[in-house]
């Protein structure tokens, strides 16, 4: 599976900081190991309910820190097996944002965007400019550049297509690559 | 080559390690750079273990890297407490007798690599974000998730970025009443609970001599509450002394330059921390004990890979001692490792314990992650000495947790309510 580049939908919006233990507690992660189960318990901390409230497509607009906590690969599958097609953050914790790329769910940086988006406001997130376009006025807000070797696995899909496929894992590319620095 | 970046004046720690390591080892890396790192070691525990199986099946891969150094954990909800659970607990030993590599049953991860495996210079990935407890040895230890860990299994290798790094000054000493538990708290109050996000810490200045390696195994973990990638202590008399109680040598002793760049420098005088409390929600909303006094609890729970070692429990013993837990509340003491626990047994903590009215459970994460032993209910309070207070964390969404020192919740178990652990010492 390829993820679309032109993902279009109404955003739902989170505060700063939130935590793996409230996108799905512990108590449940801990006791399946299927991701359409994991994804009934998706952000359980804000409201129980979320996921027959979520839309197949929806998008998630958030604050600083999203995903912090817990290395909890289940909290980004449980948001993507819920239908939520991308995440825009100010900003990610730092395994968060490994563990989404690795399952191929878009995780996208911008800073500011939280004050930006409304509750549902639709928008339009293009994974090739790497970009969010607020779609009531048009306006584009460009995310933070991310290395070329995990857009590119994000757009394969996540790592488990993108071994199937190249029967090598994307950062292998990069031994012999000059660094950015 | 290797002598060069040992000795080279300008690096921090984590630019000597990736740059030791990083594709053989053949030239100097820098903050932004991403690099290919080896693992000497490689940990999942049964909450993300079992995702990783799955994840390495449906890659198609049949074999780990290295069976010996590959480590399966069962730790947080051990023994299974429901049958879901062991379920998953037999998925992880069938995949185990298949691949011939270690498994762990029932002392928290972290402890039991830091007692049994972790050396200074280690390159070690866990799929648990407190992975970073092993830089308390000097090593390379950091966390990831579950599908990072089945590409890690197959080939021994994962992509790191170098991390920018900050500086951590102690000086002075400890009053009363106060512990490590106090330092890292205070550091997470100062610099919020993205402070140290994709840092390394180094932890520097005259009073880290002070510090047990307990003390620094849970400002490393605890670290993890900041954000950070890597929080670590160089080697020294302390590490050596640990090293040689364990029988282990390092692999290389890598000592941060003297003109090595840091992003912030930070200094904390533990002579004028107080004990610390963060109240509930967020890890940085950090008080001193006398704001918070007085807050009446239901649950004190003293354990966890923060602050389940046996110094922990030393201090929860001399609160304890000759005291009863207060009618009404319930303590729950939980230590890290199944050596820890039979050290609180050898010592006499355990009589204390029970003497007490507290409940003395086995080595797991248990409450902290309110999975078993210690789940909180609509509306509880609960004091406790693990790492996170976030809403939900220990059981319902509407309970509320203060985090503190072992010494804090040992005060709050016998009151009722927070108190200031310095008149019980």
């Amino acid at each position: 599976m390829t993820t679309s580049t032109i993902l279009r939908g109404r955003a739902w919006v989170w505060p700063d900081d939130v935590n793996t233990d409230i996108i799905i507690p512990f108590r449940f992660k801990a006791r399946t190991n299927d991701p359409y189960e994991m994804a009934k318990y998706a952000m359980y901390g804000f409201d129980p309910e979320f996921y027959k409230k979520v839309k197949q497509g929806d998008l998630f607009v958030a604050g600083r820190n999203f995903g912090g906590g817990s290395s909890r690969e289940q909290a980004p599958v449980a948001i993507k097996y819920a239908g939520v097609a991308a995440v825009v953050a100010e900003s990610f914790a730092r395994i968060f944002y490994r563990n989404a790329f690795a399952i191929g769910l878009p995780a996208l940086e911008i800073p500011g965007i939280s004050k930006e988006v409304k509750q549902f406001d639709e928008l339009e997130v293009n994974l090739q400019d790497w970009s969010v376009k607020r779609l009531k006025d048009g306006r584009v807000f460009p995310a933070l550049k991310v290395a070329d070797f995990l857009r590119g696995l994000m757009l394969e899909g996540g790592l488990v297509e993108y071994y199937k496929r190249h029967k090598s894992f994307p950062w292998d590319q990069l031994k012999t690559a000059p660094t950015t620095h | 080559m290797r002598q060069a970046i040992l000795g080279d004046d300008s690096l921090t720690f984590a630019e000597k390690v990736i740059s030791l390591r990083a594709d053989g080892g053949e030239r100097v890396r820098h903050p932004g750079d991403i690099t290919i790192l080896p693992a000497d070691l490689a940990m999942a525990q049964d909450s993300t273990g079992p995702l990783a199986i799955r994840v390495f099946r449906e890659m198609g891969v049949e074999k780990l890297w290295d069976p010996s150094r590959v480590h399966l954990v069962i730790d947080h909800t051990y023994p299974a407490a429901d049958e879901k659970v062991a379920n998953l607990h037999s998925f992880m030993r069938e995949f185990v007798r298949q691949q011939g590599c270690h498994i762990v049953e029932g002392s928290i991860s972290h402890q039991h690599l830091m007692e049994h495996h972790i050396v200074p210079g280690m390159v070690l990935f866990g799929a648990d974000s407190h992975t970073c407890q092993g830089g308390a040895l000097g090593a390379f230890a950091t966390g990831i998730g579950s599908s990072e860990m089945a590409a890690l299994w197959s080939t021994g290798k994962l992509w790191a970025r170098v991390p920018e790094s900050v500086k951590v000054n102690l000086s002075g000493e400890f009053k009363k009443g106060v512990y490590a538990r106090d330092i890292i708290s205070h550091f997470i109050g100062m610099v919020g609970e993205d402070g140290g996000n994709y840092l390394s810490l180094e932890w520097k200045g005259p009073s880290v001599k002070t510090l047990t390696m307990a003390s620094r195994a849970c400002i490393s973990n605890n670290s993890m509450e900041c954000g950070c990638k890597l929080s670590v202590f160089e080697v020294d008399a302390t590490t050596e002394e640990y090293l040689q109680s364990v029988n282990r040598k390092p692999m290389s002793e890598v000592h941060a330059g003297k003109k090595a760049t840091y992003r912030d420098e930070h200094e904390i005088e533990l002579g004028k921390l107080e004990p610390q409390v963060a109240e509930p929600g967020n890890v940085d909303k950090v008080k001193t004990v006398g704001e918070v006094e007085g807050t009446p609890i239901d649950q004190s729970f003293i354990g966890s890979s923060t602050n389940g070692r046996i110094e922990d429990l030393v201090v929860a013993a001399r609160i304890l001692k000759g005291r009863k837990v207060k009618a009404g509340t319930r303590c729950i003491i939980t230590p890290a490792s199944v050596n820890v626990f039979e050290q609180a047994i050898k010592k006499g903590l355990a009589e204390i314990f029970l003497e007490s009215g507290a409940v003395f459970t086995n080595a797991t994460c248990g409450a902290c992650v309110g999975t078993h032993l210690g789940v909180l209910g609509e509306n509880e309070v609960c004091i406790s000495s693990s790492p996170r207070n976030y809403m939900g964390r220990m059981g319902a969404t509407s309970a509320k947790i203060y985090l503190a020192s072992p010494a804090t919740c040992a005060a709050a178990a016998i009151e009722g309510k927070i108190a200031d652990p310095r008149k019980y010492l």
